[in-house]
């Protein structure tokens, strides 16, 4: 009978753990699109982190992906054939954020004026009025983040496309709802 | 009896586990097909020593009106390439030069370092163009990789 009882326990919290793993996210939209693709990782992570097609708009990813601008990718060279191009240009613009009905892209999207096409994400409205008055301590002079490049560094739920307050956890610092200022 | 039965099943089976779990292709099988190309291109005799020497140097050219003069291989790679490297803006570290280093190959999976011929020839491209303002020749390119496999 206890033995039973055991089982019983074990594969019962299993289950619930195992569930609440599968369908946690399942009907969530609130943060980023988590879409990823192998060929995009291996032409655009290798320097930095891979950034969700959802954080830009359309136009701003034809922009980045044009040959010239890839031969001067912000100061590097990120070159790529032209078949590859293609295809992670097609991936880009088919999950931009424009695209997309998860929450923060259509925030991002509706923060950009129609005639501007940001290349930075740093420079879309929504996102660096969410990083406004940062001290430097945290990002410029934390040698663990060194820039709002390096979103994964403090997102640490980034993979499941979640940004939200408390998934963030400054290196060095802690967690960013336990901080004293803000 | 059932010990040597269980023994020879271990034996058979560790080579399948080993293909599965162990990586998908060796560490620098790519270098002999690119060296096959290179000297196809007319370059010959690569040298781990002149790509050695390449590695630090500094070879000033001009982009967009100014002189850059402060690029080499070691900025990222390290000096010392059997060190992991750094990318010298992002931060993000890069594995070792050798054969033996962990990379990752198109479709995601964890392949030794010069597994894939398309990898090295992106990187070239694009790395040469960075530092030198040009793509790099066959005969470099043969010698950076000799360099790499003597390390």
């Amino acid at each position: 009978m206890k033995k039973i009882l055991l089982m019983m326990a074990i594969v019962g919290f299993s289950s619930q753990a195992y569930a609440e793993n599968i369908f946690e996210n399942l009907f969530r939209f609130k943060g980023v699109k988590p879409v990823m693709n192998d060929l995009y990782n291996d032409s655009c992570s290798e320097c930095h982190y891979a950034y969700f097609p959802g954080l830009l708009p359309k136009r701003s990813w034809e922009k980045l992906m044009l040959p010239d601008a890839l031969e001067d990718h912000f100061g590097e060279n990120a070159e790529l054939d032209e078949e590859d191009r293609v295809e992670v240009l097609k991936f880009l613009v088919d999950n931009a954020a424009d695209t997309s009905f998860y929450k923060r892209s259509t925030k991002i999207v509706r923060s950009i004026p129609e005639d501007v096409t940001p290349l930075r994400i740093t420079e879309v409205p929504y996102i660096k009025r969410k990083h406004k008055d940062l001290p430097d301590k945290y990002v410029k002079n934390n040698p663990k983040v060194k820039s709002l490049i390096n979103c994964d560094a403090c997102h640490r739920a980034i993979d499941k496309g979640i940004f939200d307050d408390d998934t963030i956890l400054i290196p060095n610092y802690g967690y960013w709802s336990e901080l004293d200022d803000d | 009896m059932k010990k040597t039965l269980m023994l020879a099943a271990a034996l058979l089976i560790t080579p399948l586990v080993g293909n599965t779990i162990g990586y998908a292709a060796e560490g620098g099988s790519a270098i002999p097909e690119m060296m096959a190309k290179y000297e196809s291109e007319g370059a010959s005799n690569f040298s781990a020593e002149a790509g050695k020497e390449m590695w630090t140097k500094v070879m000033p050219f001009e982009h967009k009106g100014e002189i850059i003069k402060d690029r080499s291989c070691s900025v990222c790679h390290h000096v010392v390439p059997t060190n992991p490297g750094k990318h010298a803006k992002t931060g993000k570290e890069i594995a070792p030069m050798t054969l033996s280093a962990v990379s990752t190959n198109r479709k995601g999976e964890q392949v030794p370092r010069f597994s894939e011929a398309k990898k090295i020839k992106k990187w070239f491209k694009r790395n040469c163009k960075w530092t030198y303002g040009r793509e790099c020749t066959a005969q470099e390119k043969g010698n950076f990789l000799a360099f790499f496999k003597s390390l």
